[in-house]
């Protein structure tokens, strides 16, 4: 399992371009939004944190269809599968892959953003904080869905709509987090969701994998 | 005593069943030839035999036990019909250099597999499959795209794995001047 993460980040590596696109992605529409609300400190300060919290998860919608795909084209999702690795582990390897090339690197610039738009002095923390696991959540319901809609058509169109819906919950506590003045229980859901998906998802998305190969 | 046996296979590919009562046993060393027309189940018939696709009926038996998933991935070399290499990636991250020399690409070995031909990157998918050390090949057309010298030197690697107790399935148009293979029309 190690030797397929480390194949994975080796080949994401030569080819950064999806990675960065995320990152420029998540910059840029993050940025859209003091623009589109005006500059005043006071909006932007009170919306700072949902904004980067809807620009993580879009962010992360985007190198889904690069998770599985390129392997499942060239038959190397065949040579995974006959490995010897569960196809659970194969799919925790990929979540993992997921989220150190644009979960880690996204939360590496989302101060920059946070700053940005005046997120108040002593919510960065606690934001990043919440994003650590919300980030992780977004890989493995992301993950999930990629195995699912596998080898479907309008795969592209199907991920989202299948993947939304799971994430939300993630949002709606993770945003709050950074808002609230007893951001403890929403981090608690917020855990709570990160420990019933770490096991979950990764089993369906294997057993999708497995529907996807025959 | 045959080490790999099928009865009575049946394989559905989506709605349709492609194969029924396919029944053949296999001993060590033994080599299957899959015969037929395309779209007769060749394909199909590999992919069941590695356990990729679910049998609707009949039992496949190793060592006359019924197969495991798991267990059975790890006695199998696959080779797909698409190569499964990554163009990102030199010859050597995808197998050691000393599987290389096997099938003459050792001069390539730190070039990005973007560059190879065609049947270059054939010959590396068949230097995974020698170099995976496992007892059951199962070949996908496994000659498309390889020159005359090339289908020799595969055809000696195939003689190798043989006298070495390991066993084949392939399917193939080609002609292979394989000994005493069996021969299994779909």
């Amino acid at each position: 399992m190690k030797a397929l993460i480390l194949r994975d980040l080796k080949l994401s590596l030569r080819q950064g371009a999806d990675s960065a696109a995320a990152l420029v992605f998540f910059l840029i529409a993050g940025s859209l939004f003091a623009f589109a609300v005006g500059p005043a400190p006071a909006v932007l300060a009170r919306i700072a944190a949902g904004v980067v919290w809807v620009c993580a998860l879009l962010a992360a919608l985007l190198p889904l269809d690069r998770v599985f795909g390129p392997d499942f084209e060239d038959g190397t999702l065949d040579l995974l599968l006959l490995s010897g690795l569960p196809a659970y582990e194969v799919a925790l390897a990929k979540t993992a892959v997921h989220w150190l090339t644009s979960g880690l690197p996204l939360l590496l610039v989302a101060p920059l953003l946070a700053i940005m738009l005046r997120l108040p002095d002593g919510q960065m923390l606690v934001l990043l904080a919440g994003l650590l696991p919300g980030t992780m959540i977004f890989s493995l319901l992301g993950t999930f869905s990629a195995a699912v809609t596998l080898g479907a058509r309008r795969a592209s169109v199907l991920m989202p709509v299948i993947t939304l819906p799971l994430m939300i919950p993630a949002l709606i506590f993770g945003s709050s987090v950074a808002g609230s003045p007893h951001p403890a229980a929403a981090f608690y859901m917020l855990g709570a969701i990160f420990a019933a998906a770490l096991p979950l998802a990764p089993l369906g998305a294997g057993l999708a994998l497995q529907a996807a190969a025959e | 005593m045959h080490l790999l046996t099928a009865e009575k296979l049946a394989v559905f590919r989506g709605e349709r069943l492609v194969l029924n009562g396919i029944s053949f046993g296999l001993k060590a060393g033994g080599f299957l030839l899959l015969r037929g027309a395309n779209g007769a189940g060749k394909s199909t018939l590999l992919r069941a035999l590695a356990g990729l696709t679910p049998l609707a009926a009949g039992a496949l038996l190793w060592d006359g036990l019924p197969v495991e998933r798991y267990s059975h991935a790890e006695r199998v070399a696959w080779l797909g019909h698409n190569d499964a290499v990554k163009a990102a990636l030199t010859a050597a991250e995808h197998v050691p250099v000393a599987a290389l020399a096997a099938v003459g690409l050792e001069r390539f070995a730190d070039i990005s597999v973007r560059l190879l031909s065609a049947g270059q990157k054939r010959r590396l998918a068949i230097a995974r499959v020698v170099a995976s050390g496992r007892m059951l090949w199962l070949l996908d057309e496994p000659t498309t795209g390889l020159d005359a010298a090339s289908v020799a030197r595969f055809g000696a690697l195939c003689a190798a794995h043989r006298a070495g107790g390991g066993m084949i399935a392939a399917s193939t148009h080609t002609p292979l001047d394989a000994t005493d293979a069996q021969e299994l029309s779909l």
